[in-house]
């Protein structure tokens, strides 16, 4: 018989601990498949966030390590530096690079430091139950933003990709999402070009990937999902937003 | 061969020699000179040096590099070491090795570039949060940063854990002869925890997070575990005129110096090293601030009328001299702060007004509780 979907070996046997309808668990599998694919289990090295995906690790069998709230820019750079030969990839959520890790995620790209960044964004911080994320939409509810994010007192909701194209240290930047079967394929193609733009030695790359959190957006899966499609994508447009192939 | 170098510049070739090829680091005097031969250097001899953005990106750095099984440093001074303080929390926590250079300065906050004392505290009682502890040595020559740091490298990966050298502006900025009497090291020493790609071989992970009821507190048994055989075996400290002595200076690092020179004076003036009416002074200088050479002081509590603890701080590391007396003989306290440092002449009359105290009053003990808080340098 032959076998048409099966588990990716990277990515082990067990129950995860995320929420039921998060993205976390769709992105993992993901970058395990490609791993699968590409055969590059040996030759990969992740760097795990604080965030709900802290534990990424219990879930990808290659070689990783924590990093501090924000620092796995950094902490991968001290990791690429000594094994440029690696395939070394950064996981991080919408709080851990676009608001403690501000500096960190600008000045590795800037430095156009050969490593890939799968940035997910769900709007929200997940972990710690729901608080405003730099990337909250405009009106959201949070926890620490109960009657919706208010311009006056709480600015706009950031925009990673676009803030990093205007460094020319920056090679390849894509906003992708996982709320259709199609997006999802649109993400894997995302993770794998720059994970290639890694691999030929290209420069920085950072895949943004807009991602259901339907306990803390208060919304049930499929609400979720189209809140994705519905409202985040237009303060987050999809698109590749820098590519070296077409510059 | 005997160079001259700064402290700062011997502490670099010192890590090179090392094996050590990867340094990060941020601007901050007075470490400079220090990254800026690391940046001539490393290129030098095929290593990385990065200038990072800031003192928590270039520790993150080190945590990176150190997870990749290299061999690591970065420096700074008080303010940027405050930064670094959740990195190394980090790298205590994942157990990884590196070396971490604080050339101190005054503070509290911006404070001033001239040499201090006054980062003891952070240093030795961990800093960042957590049960941790970090591998404190404290040079007191050029010649001697060049012997530590290139220990330290040692120290750090035999126990998996990070080595901090304490100077300060006066040991970094000071030019002294220096030699280099230990091989480059080649063959580092393997590592298999280390992330390299798990190509062969189950995968290894770095982390510092158990959030499984129970593991969090084995771990920290076996951290702890860890810190009593380093208490155990890694203390070192210089005894000078200890035989005999009366009375005895403790310091360490700078202040250490100064010390030693009253001691010599001391010696100088009287060939039977009696300071005073009859009085022999000695110093003990500990050279690992962490673990503390709690036993050669306590040691000498039994023996001494006295013992002063010098610093350029307004009196922490006395708090530890304290605890390893525990009692047995009266400790004060000579500090200078904010870029004084305390001169021999001042030490000297601290030690006479000591011994003053003892001929006057029988009640030696209780009268000298207000004078063991006091330091009237500052
Ligand atoms: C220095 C520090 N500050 C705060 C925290 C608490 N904390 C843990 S996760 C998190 C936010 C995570 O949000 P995000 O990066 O968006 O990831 P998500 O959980 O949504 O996947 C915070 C603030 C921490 N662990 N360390």
């Amino acid at each position: 018989m032959e076998t048409l979907y099966a588990r990716p070996e990277t990515l082990f046997d067990v129950p995860t601990h995320y929420c039921p309808g998060c993205g976390h668990g769709i992105v993992h599998r993901l970058i395990a498949e490609i791993i699968d694919e590409w055969g590059i289990r040996g030759k990969t090295i992740g760097l795990a966030p604080v965030g709900c995906a802290v534990l990424a690790y219990n879930y990808l069998d290659i070689d990783m390590s924590e990093a501090a709230h924000g620092r796995p820019p950094a902490v991968a750079t001290g990791i690429k530096r000594v094994h440029p030969d690696k395939l070394v990839f950064t996981y991080q959520g919408d709080g851990d690079l676009a608001a403690i890790g501000t500096a960190e995620i600008i000045h590795t790209a800037n430095r156009g430091e050969n490593i890939t960044t799968i940035f997910v964004n769900n709007a929200v911080y997940g972990m710690t139950n729901g608080q405003m994320a730099p990337t909250t939409l405009l009106n959201q509810k949070t926890l620490t933003t109960p009657e919706g994010r208010n311009v006056r007192n709480d600015g706009y909701p950031l925009r990673v990709c676009e803030l990093l194209a205007v460094l020319d240290g920056t090679s390849y930047l894509a906003r992708v999402s996982v709320s259709s079967p199609k997006n999802i394929m649109e993400t894997k193609k995302a993770i794998e070009k720059g994970f290639r733009t890694q691999i030929e030695n290209r420069g920085f790359s950072l895949v943004e990937i807009l991602s259901p959190c339907p306990v803390y957006w208060r919304m049930d899966p499929i609400e979720a999902m189209k809140f994705i499609e519905e409202s985040m994508t237009s303060t987050f447009p999809l698109g590749i937003i820098k590519d070296w192939d077409h510059d | 061969m005997k160079q001259l170098l700064t402290g700062n510049e011997a502490a670099a070739e010192a890590a090179i020699l090392a094996g050590c090829r990867y340094y990060y680091g941020y601007p901050i005097t007075p470490q400079n000179e220090l990254m800026t031969h690391m940046a001539i250097r490393m290129p030098q001899v095929g290593g990385t040096f990065i200038q990072a953005e800031s003192e928590i990106a270039a520790i993150n750095m080190v945590y990176g590099s150190a997870a990749a099984g290299a061999r690591t440093m970065t420096s700074s001074s008080s303010p940027g070491i405050s930064l670094k303080q959740e990195g190394i929390s980090y790298l205590a926590g994942s157990e990884l090795p590196c070396v971490i250079v604080n050339v101190q300065r005054g503070g509290p906050g911006l404070g001033d570039i001239s040499p201090s004392q006054a980062d003891y505290f952070q240093a030795v009682k961990g800093g960042g949060h957590g049960d941790y502890h970090t591998i404190v040595l404290a040079p007191g020559s050029v010649q001697e940063i060049a012997d530590l740091v290139y220990d330290a490298f040692d120290i750090a990966d035999k126990y998996r854990n990070p080595v901090m050298i304490l100077g300060d502006a006066q040991i970094g900025q000071m030019t002294e002869p220096v030699e280099f009497l230990k091989p480059t090291i080649t063959n580092l020493p393997a590592k298999k925890w280390a992330l390299t790609g798990a190509e062969g071989r189950k995968r290894n992970i770095i982390k510092s997070f158990y959030p499984v009821k129970g593991e969090l507190e084995a771990f920290n048994a076996k951290l702890q575990k860890k810190y009593r055989e380093i208490e155990r075996l890694e203390v070192r400290y210089e005894g000078f005129n200890l035989e005999g002595a009366d009375i005895v200076l403790v310091a360490y690092g700078t202040s250490a110096r100064i010390c030693k020179e009253v001691v010599k004076n001391s010696i100088k003036s009287d060939p039977e090293g009696k300071f005073g009416a009859g009085m022999r002074v000695g110093l003990i200088r500990p050279i690992t601030l962490w673990p503390f050479p709690k036993g050669i002081i306590r040691k000498t509590s039994e023996k001494v009328s006295a013992i002063l603890t010098v610093e350029m701080s307004a009196g922490q590391m006395v708090e530890d001299v304290r605890l390893a007396v525990e009692g047995r003989c009266p400790v004060y306290f000579y500090g200078r702060t904010g870029g004084g440092v305390p001169t021999s002449k001042e030490i000297t009359e601290k030690l006479s007004l000591i011994l003053k105290a003892k001929e006057e009053s029988e009640t030696f003990l209780v009268n000298t509780t207000s004078w063991s808080c006091s330091s009237s340098g500052i």
